[in-house]
């Protein structure tokens, strides 16, 4: 567990060297959290009861959603290790006895951890400071922040579980590019970042629902904001351990399966 | 102890021909060409031991390499590093050696070095006195001091090559895989280098295998050289007999005023007759001959030129190591 730690102690002070990146990512994610709630707003405005979401659950959704943005974004992918499969540079990592797939998956989590870190609290304070309906409100009950803390634990650790078939992938295809292109457009929309889910049209939100990208962000933030509310929580939950445990299942699966034929490349 | 036997290693390599035509047509159709990389390779080596590994680009060495530290697994045969398997038995056996490819990083790039060795040192385990005790030993003679504070992107490549031997020790590994360790390094940082792993080998009786293009660094440090070519093991042997049988022929520089001279029976001019007759016209040059020493001795050589014309200055030299290595390499045809 010792090494877990220190490699996550090491990815973690790597991140928070960066600390213009954080300050950009947090400008970035206040216009753009601000222009979608404007946007919104128009539409609410237009005709009030034809959402499916209650408009401050709405607004506390787009912040939770831009302050967490670091956890969740599956197009957060750490480049690095694309660079290391494509370049062979994995060769080192290989000579380590420690298994590949638990020391990547905590290198995520560590390299997404410590970019939330900088960037959640200045957005999730002055959301919270804006006025009602536009800022963010505190969750309806202890029960749903009970809840909410579950489910975005578990969230988390879907989006590295997927991600981590993202790199494995680049074993098989030389080039990383294709794989994370595909990846980013079709999680953008069905992780509910670009709209939520809860905006689809009705049958095609049902199949939805069930994917694994529904187990990501949707979930949580929905708990969050009061839009799913008891048993459905339970059921959501139980969905998300289950893909949770497919992922990593698959995750390793296909790594065992990619390292026998690895060829490392470049000499 | 380290025993090879009977591997073969495979690559599918797409190939084709320049221009866009061809590309269309590999486009729907793909060739592949299949690259025996190693083709029944055996060999052993002993605790302790220092092994070069040699030979030209493409022969093998690196996928040696990757398939004795638990990276890459064969097609066929096998192979026993301390008992255990490399490729089945990868995180137990890669507790036990140290591996430095030369063209690749392990240290982090924006970290201080001690960041990287701190890491290293938790996931392998190692206890802090231990810890200790090697880190201060290897910054003696590495001569890391202040390097070790700087962050990797700011060392220069010798002082980072020095970091990643050191990396690759701090573990007190048995068996140290070096692939081109010294490769761009300046010759005080190869010196250095190479010392080091002398001095390595002798306290703490580590097995090094070194493959390299450099044939200093195989002078320096191995006495058993194995020559791989086409994915097969051609020689394995002493390094002083190979050089022997290669350095039969000897190379005389001979500075002469007068006339040419001309050539007995186990002499050759190493330079193209054309070059001699416009020498000769000023009546003074410098000619290279090699002497076959099996035909004619050094002595006698020398002694049929002096009666031929004024010699003003003379040097013999033995074939050096890069010219056995290519000896060895036409020999086989490789």
């Amino acid at each position: 567990m010792k090494k877990y730690l220190s490699f996550f102690r090491i990815r973690f002070t790597y991140g928070l060297t960066y600390r213009a990146a954080a300050l950009a990512g947090i400008v970035t994610q206040f216009a753009w959290g601000a222009l979608e709630i404007l946007m919104f707003k128009a539409f609410y405005d237009y005709n009030r009861a034809s959402f499916p979401m209650d408009f401050s659950a709405l607004t506390s959704y787009i912040w939770l959603q831009q302050a967490l943005l670091a956890l969740y974004m599956v197009w957060f992918f750490e480049l690095e290790l694309f660079d290391l499969i494509v370049s062979g540079n994995v060769a080192y990592e290989l000579c380590r006895p420690i298994s590949l797939y638990n020391m990547w998956f905590t290198r995520n989590m560590a390299t997404r951890l410590s970019k939330a870190v900088l960037r959640a609290f200045p957005i999730l304070i002055v959301a919270v400071l804006l006025p009602e309906p536009y800022g963010l409100s505190l969750p309806k009950d202890t029960k749903a922040a009970f809840w909410f803390l579950i489910s975005l634990m578990l969230a988390f650790l879907v989006v590295i579980a997927f991600c981590m078939i993202v790199y494995i992938i680049c074993f098989y295809t030389i080039s990383s590019l294709g794989v994370r292109l595909l990846t980013s457009a079709i999680s953008e929309l069905l992780t509910g970042a670009v709209i939520p889910l809860p905006f689809f049209p009705e049958k095609l939100g049902k199949v939805v629902s069930y994917l694994p990208f529904a187990s990501m962000q949707n979930l949580p933030l929905r708990i969050y904001g009061g839009d799913i509310l008891g048993s459905e929580i339970y059921k959501g939950i139980l969905l998300q351990v289950f893909w949770c445990a497919a992922l990593v299942l698959t995750g390793k699966w296909m790594l065992s399966h990619a390292l026998h034929k690895v060829t490392v490349q470049g000499g | 102890m380290i025993e090879v036997t009977r591997v073969t290693k495979t690559f599918k390599v797409a190939r084709r021909s320049a221009g866009l035509k061809e590309a269309l047509k590999s486009f729907v159709h793909r060739q592949y060409q299949e690259v025996r990389a190693l083709n029944d390779i055996s060999f052993t080596i002993g605790d302790g031991e220092m092994v070069g590994y040699i030979g030209p680009n493409g022969a093998g060495k690196s996928s040696t390499i990757k398939i004795l530290s638990g990276i890459l697994t064969p097609d066929g045969g096998n192979c026993l590093v301390n008992g255990k398997v490399p490729w089945k038995e990868r995180v137990e056996h890669v507790k036990d050696i140290g591996v430095v490819f030369g063209q690749r990083s392990q240290l982090w790039w924006d970290v201080p070095i001690l960041d990287s060795y701190e890491l290293i040192r938790d996931i392998y385990r190692v206890k802090e006195a231990e810890y200790r005790k090697n880190l201060s030993e290897l910054t003696e003679l590495l001569d890391l001091g202040e390097i070790l504070r700087t962050p990797a992107r700011q060392l220069s490549l010798g002082q980072r090559m020095r970091c990643e031997i050191g990396a690759s020790l701090l573990h007190s590994p048995k068996i140290l895989f070096l692939d081109e360790p010294t490769i761009g390094l300046d010759a005080v940082s190869k010196i250095a280098v190479r010392n080091f792993i002398l001095e390595r080998n002798r306290q703490h009786g580590t097995t090094v295998i070194l493959t390299t293009h450099d044939m200093q660094d195989i002078e320096a440090l191995t006495k058993r050289i194995l020559l791989i070519g086409k994915g097969k093991i051609l020689l394995d042997g002493n390094l002083e007999e190979v050089k022997g049988t290669f350095s039969k022929v000897k190379q005389l520089t001979v500075q002469y005023s007068g006339a040419v001279p001309k050539m007995a029976e186990g002499m050759r001019l190493s330079v193209k007759e054309q070059e001699v007759r416009e020498q000769s016209l000023s009546g003074q040059g410098i000619l290279t001959i090699q002497v076959d020493t099996d035909v004619l001795k050094v002595s006698e050589a020398i002694s049929y030129l002096s009666s031929q014309t004024e010699i003003t200055d003379i040097s013999v030299a033995g074939a050096s190591l890069d010219d056995v290595v290519v000896g060895l390499y036409k020999q086989y045809e490789i």
